[in-house]
Formats: structure tokens, sequence, C-alpha cells
């Protein structure tokens, strides 16, 4: 009843090729950015910024930049960790040996790094296909490993081998509080999202999808498979490089190449595969999934018990929270393959012929 | 079908009210003193892990048997980490505001301690590092939050080559010989480092380092290597399942076990006893305390905590070596609590910012270790102070035996004029690094 666009006519070529046509998406796009800059900040408190805003923002981004690649262009990448362990070390030698360079500069410079990245270890996709080019992009992944844990200068020849920042700040303003870290990743993240939407409605998107789902015959159509497959690492690494940076810069502060291992890979992978592959607003679902859900047990188990009566001891928590997080990947998988933006698609589809069904 | 999905989503929707409700009940009662646990029960380092955690959970409830710190409860909520920096975070955050404020943390991992110093200064809470973290905490003067109390890693290492030394007939017999170092590849493993080779520097010993990706349970590359090399020694600088591992894999490769030795992380029961005869003659250094099992502070937990039914974790276990650092680390923890009760008002609630000027300013003499029940578990005085973050540097090496450990050696102390200089320069590069001024005497 409310989610129809009856009325709304498109008079010019732009406002029918615009992201939003239907008004109903526009204002509730609006609303939503506006809850977000706005709203939150009045209703949340210091830890679910920390611990779960911002990681979910970031992760989020560095979903988008794994979707464009994985969903998108259908090339299969396991290297997702090392590029965004690419863009915070290559941030981090910017911001400190480069005298008073802008924060921003600075990250996207470490983006930068990573798209370089990206596009050399993307060169085996031109051969190589599926399960082989995820092997290929482990190799990414287990390269980057080493390299800044043992070439000391990337960590500025520090004895630990971490790299640490502060005073962080743009334009006069300081990025001190959980609130402004939040207000700044929200930042990047809606022009970040903003950016990838528009490249996958335009023609470098249909070609990426023209890739995935047969690439022989976007070749004989004219698609060349080079140039698409490598923009395709580009500008996903780029993103996932800029989500490094940011998540070692405003979410860590302080940071080892652990953080960015073979499990941050395989995290970033489920996140697009459960929100949903070849999705931009599956990325948020996805993230809000992977990081809400192990907090949320953490929190909940204990209470459950209590109610039947059962004390859970915190080992017995956390081993829990991993089956039972197991568990609900696989179902998912089971019962939504396309992951969780499809359930949002279909609550869409159902909300435009609300309240009369068929 | 419409109506199951109807209760599923009020069950849910009910279950999530309810969690927010049950946080805020809990409040309104006396006012506690809350200890944070940050605990490893599962993952690689559960084995060692769990005892800590069980020992700190005991002492805390022994304390409270005794009456509490002058009246006020102590109570302890644990969180899971699985050693992981980022979920030790999410602890942190969690608890830091709970039950009246956290007084202190400890996060027994030297990578939650790196990402959690720069969020100290900005919450007002201390963190005591008892053994591990940053060496160069040791200087307070640039580090006022944090407390690496009863030794570093430094001294660990410091200690271990002296040993190696005496052992050897002094310090020139060293020269032109090798000496390994198998140490976790993270901050953990490499902190140890900088001494052995600054000592390498002074006294001609080669270092050959040895990194082990955690989690540490695939080492045969590592010990192809050892074997090859052929070094007179090896340190190891290890900590969970890792330990285990390299020992079997030195009984296998045939490396001396008694040329191999811990830091104090890498030598208690958890890593030794299943193995049992086959790693007789491993030895490892000890910050003061190892096996405790007839002190009278273990006699004392048995009696008031594990008799009444509310022991943490099963009885075989406490006397530990782990066991008792975690008993160590309770012990320090209250203390701190007990001394800045003394200048903030006895019997009264202590904010992490009075705690942190008690840790600052601790002076546990033996005659009260003796009282607490750790006489011949410690050895005071420990006294901290602005510049001395440390409190004492006093550590023995044990050696196991088959099923237990011998003391097999004295009491050593760390070369205080090597380490001092070492954390100097290293605690000035980072204050220049970071814009921190050192606090003078007047502002402690």
């Amino acid at each position: 009843m409310f989610y129809r666009e009856n009325g709304q006519f498109q008079t010019t070529y732009q406002a029918d090729q615009q992201i939003f046509p239907v008004r109903q998406d526009r204002l509730a796009i609006l609303a939503l950015i506006a809850f977000a800059f706005v709203g939150v900040p009045l209703l949340a408190d210091e830890y679910l910024f920390r611990a779960i805003l911002v990681p979910f923002l970031i992760l989020a981004l560095a979903a988008i930049g794994v979707n464009v690649l994985v969903g998108y262009c259908g090339q299969i990448s396991l290297g997702s960790g090392a590029f965004m362990a690419v863009g915070a070390y290559m941030a981090y030698n910017v911001f400190i040996r480069v005298a008073d360079v802008p924060l921003i500069v600075a990250l996207l410079a470490g983006g930068l790094s990573a798209m370089l990245a990206g596009i050399a270890f993307g060169i085996p996709s031109l051969r190589v296909k599926g399960l082989y080019l995820a092997v290929a992009t482990l190799a990414a992944q287990f390269f980057f490993d080493w390299l800044f844990v043992r070439v000391p200068w990337f960590t500025n020849y520090s004895p630990a081998g971490t790299a640490e920042v502060s005073n962080l700040g743009m334009l006069g303003w300081s990025i001190d509080t959980p609130l402004d870290k939040y207000l700044f990743v929200l930042g990047f993240v809606v022009v970040f999202a903003w950016l990838a939407k528009n490249l996958v409605r335009g023609p470098i998107g249909r070609e990426w999808m023209a890739i995935r789902d047969m690439d022989v015959a976007a070749a004989v159509i004219g698609i060349r498979p080079m140039y698409a497959k490598l923009t395709a690492f580009a500008i996903s690494s780029f993103i996932v490089g800029v989500a490094g940076a940011l998540w070692a810069f405003i979410h860590l502060g302080s940071w080892e190449p652990l953080a960015f291992d073979i499990n941050r890979s395989f995290q970033l992978l489920f996140i697009v595969i459960i929100g949903g592959l070849g999705s931009i607003t599956g990325c948020f679902f996805g993230a809000a999934f992977i990081v809400i859900t192990p907090i949320a047990l953490n929190q909940m188990l204990p209470w459950l018990g209590s109610l039947a009566g059962v004390r859970i001891s915190t080992a017995m928590v956390g081993h829990a929270e991993l089956m039972i997080f197991g568990a609900l990947i696989v179902w998912f998988l089971i019962k939504e393959p396309h992951g969780l933006a499809r359930y949002w698609s279909i609550t869409r589809h159902k909300l435009r012929l609300w309240p009369f069904p068929h | 079908m419409k109506l199951r999905q109807l209760a599923l989503s009020a069950a849910l929707a009910l279950a999530a009210a309810a969690t927010a409700l049950s946080t805020g009940l809990a409040m309104a009662q006396a006012p506690v003193q809350f200890f944070p646990s940050l605990t490893g029960r599962t993952g690689a380092v559960a084995p060692n892990a769990t005892p800590f955690a069980n020992g700190f959970a005991d002492y805390m409830k022994l304390v409270n048997a005794r009456g509490g710190i002058n009246g006020v409860q102590t109570m302890v909520e644990e969180c899971e980490t699985a050693y992981a920096t980022d979920r030790g975070v999410e602890c942190y955050e969690r608890l830091k505001g709970r039950h009246g404020g956290a007084t202190v943390f400890q996060p027994l991992s030297t990578g939650i301690t790196f990402a959690l110093m720069p969020r100290l200064a900005a919450d007002k809470i201390p963190m005591i590092t008892s053994g591990y973290g940053r060496s160069d905490t040791a200087d307070g003067s640039i580090f006022p939050w944090v407390f690496p109390l009863l030794g570093h890693y430094w001294i660990a290492g410091d200690v271990v080559l002296q040993h190696i030394a005496n052992k050897s007939g002094g310090w020139a017999s060293l020269r032109g010989k090798t000496v390994a170092v198998v140490y976790h590849d993270s901050p953990f493993g490499r902190e140890v480092l900088p001494i052995v080779q600054r000592r390498a520097e002074m006294h001609g010993f080669q270092v050959l380092a040895l990194p082990v990706p955690p989690p540490g349970v695939e080492q045969r590359a590592v010990w192809l290597q050892i074997r090859q090399q052929r070094p007179d020694f090896v340190i190891m600088q290890t900590w969970g399942v890792m330990t285990a591992t390299a020992i079997r894999q030195a009984v296998a490769t045939g490396f001396p076990r008694e040329r191999m030795f811990g830091t104090w992380w890498s030598g208690a029961e958890p890593d030794l006893r299943d193995i049992g005869a086959d790693a007789r003659g491993y030895n490892a250094v000890m910050m003061q305390h190892g096996q405790a099992r007839d002190s009278e502070v273990v006699r004392q937990i048995l009696a008031q905590v594990h008799e009444r039914g509310q022991g943490t974790g099963p009885r075989t276990e406490v006397g530990d070596v782990l066991y008792m650092r975690g008993v160590v680390g309770a012990m320090l923890a209250v203390e701190g609590v007990f001394r800045a009760q003394e200048r903030f008002g006895r019997g009264r609630h202590v904010s992490g910012e009075q705690a942190r000027w008690g840790y600052e300013n601790l002076n546990i003499t033996q005659a009260r270790l003796d009282e607490l029940g750790f006489a011949g578990v410690l050895r005071g005085p420990i006294v901290t102070s602005c510049r001395n973050h440390v409190g004492t540097a006093l550590t023995r090496i044990h050696t196991w035996n088959g099923t237990g450990f011998d003391w097999s050696s004295d009491w050593l102390q760390a070369d205080m004029n090597v380490i001092t200089r070492m954390i100097t320069a290293s605690s000035e590069s980072f204050a220049r690094d970071n814009n921190v001024t050192r606090r003078t005497e007047a502002g402690c």
C-alpha cells in the first residue's frame, strides 16, 4: 500500500537512471543515513561504538571490496586479509614517514598500494579459474604475512614487530573518542558504498558480471577479459586496502601482522557468502551477522543457561559460540544460498504487495 | 506455520529484552571491587591459561572468605579471549565499566597488552602485565598505567643466559657457541630477542632465531633446522601447546633436554606432564615461585574455598606452577587496592586511578607475604615506584625430573646495569615517537 510507485513518472533520463528511482527508496535511504549520522550517536553508548558499530562498518566496507571481486566478477579470492594488511602497513608508512600528511591522504595511499598489490596478484586470474585461483590468491595471503613480519622497514624497525598510530585528526577535528571514530568511518563507508554501487550499475559492472556468468561468451561479444578481471582486482583491492587501513588506524590503533591473517580472509569470504554474493546491501547484512552473532551468543548463553538452571562456564560459552556459529552458517547456506540479501529483497517484494499478498 | 514463526519471533524478542534487563538488575548491591579476568580457556593456549584463571578466581574467593579488602568484597567476571587480540579488546570494552568500574586488567597476552595500552590513559584503568607485555614498561615515568610486576622478558632472557653461563663456566666460555631461540612468532615471542642479542654482542656467541608460527602444532621444520645447525643451547619462548610440541620434537630429533631452557611461560606441568620421563632435564626460569603445593596459601585455598565447594577448577590443579601464577597475580591486584585504600579511605571502593597509585607505591614486605601465606613461595620485598614498575627481579631455575620439578639453581638476579640501559633507550624512543613527556618525580 505504501510502497507503490504509482504517480512517479521520470521525465529525464537522469532521473530514470538514478540509483533509487522509487521515491520511497530514496526517502528510506536518506532517513537511514540521517539516523546513522544523528540518531545512533544519541542512542549508542561507548561499548556499542567501539566493539560493534566500528568493526561492523569497517568489515562491511571490506566486504564491499571482496564482493566486487567474488560476487560481481566471480573471481574467488582468499587473499583479502593480505590486501587489508598492505593497506594498513602502507598507510602507516606514509603516515609516519611523510611529514604533515593528512590522515585521509595516508589512508588512500594505503588503498592505492593495495590496488597495485591486487593487480600484481590478480594476474594469475587470466589463466586460472575457480578453486585454482583461490589457491593462487592464498599465495598472496602467505606472502604478505611473511613480508610484514620479516622485513622490519614496514614496522619502522620496531623491536616487537608491531605498528602503532596515535594523534589522528583531520582539518582540526581530532579523532579521539569512540563517537569521532564512528563518524569518521561512517563517512568513508557511505562514500565508498555509493561509489561501489555506481560502479557495479555501470558498464564496468556489467563487464564484471558478464565475466562471472560466462567468461567465454563475454570474450566473444567483445569484453576484454584481462581488462575486466584486472580492474575488478584493482577496485576490489583498493576498497579492501582502505578498509584495512581504517581497521588498523581507527579500530585497533596498535596492530601486529596476526590481525590480518588467513582467518581474516576467511571471515571476509564468509561475510560475503552469508550476506549475498553480488549485492551491496548484502555486505552490510553479512557484516552485521558476523560481528554481532558471537558477541550476542557470548552474552545470551549464560543467561539462557541460568533460565534452565544450568551454570555455563566461560570455556563452554567459548566452545558453544563456535559450534552455534558454524551451525548457523550451514543452516543459512542450506535455507538461502543467495544469502541474507535475498531475504531482504523478498521482504521488499512482499512490501510492494502488502496488504494484498497473492 | 505462521503461528510457529510468530512464537519464534516473540521468543527472540523476549530473550533480547531480558538480556538488556538482566545486566541492569545486578547493580543495586553493596559496592564491590571488580577484577575482570581475561581467560584463555579455549584455543591453543587452553591447557596453560586455564590453571591461571582458576588460581586467580580462587584467590579472590579466599580474599572474600578472609573478610574482603577491609570489608569490600572482590568480584571476578571472566571473559574468554582464546589468546586472540581482537577478542581481548572486545572483552576489555565490555567489562571496563561494569560493577562500578574495573580496578585493573591482566590480559595474560602480550598481543592484547599492546592493543590495550593506548586506551588505558583515557579510561583510567591500570594494567598489570606480570611477567609479560612490553619490557620497557618497567619505566613507569613513560608508561604510568602499565605494571610488569615481578618481571618481564628481558629479565627472563638475562637470567636464563646467566644460568647457562654459570653452568658452562662463566660468560667467557660462551664465546663462539650458538644459542638458538625458538619463539612464538608474535610480539610475545619477539620480546625476548633484544636481550639475547645484546648479550650475544657483549660475550661473542651466535644467536639463531627460529620463529614458530602460532599455534605451533607443526614444528618439524624448525627442529630439523636445529638438528642441522646443532646449537649448543635452545631458549624457548613459547606458550600453550607450542611448548609441548617443541619438547616432543626435541625428543624425536634427539636434542638433549638438559640444554633446553624455557622462559617462565614455557615450563609448567601442562607442557611436560604428558611427555613424562622423556622430558627429564628440561629447565625453565621461574618468576620467583614454581610449584607450591605445600605452601600456606594453598592450604588456605583448599580449606576455605575448595572444601566449601566453591573451587574454580579441579582440586588436583591447586598448587601447580600456572595456578600459583594466577594466585600471585590476584594477590598483587588485591595488595595494590589495600595500598590505595590506605591513602584514599579504608573500607571504601577504589577507582582505577586510585588503584594505579596503589600499584605504583607498593611495599610488600616479607612479613606481609608470610601473613598472606606466601612464605617460601615469594621473596620480598616487592617495592614499586614511579620509575620502577617491576618491584623485584628475583628468579630461579627449575628442572623437570619426570614427574615434578626440582630447583636447580640459587636465587638469580638479572643484571640491571644492562637491562636498565636497554629499558631507558627503548622507553625514550617510544616517548619520542608518541609525543609522551617523561613524568618528573613531582608528577608521579
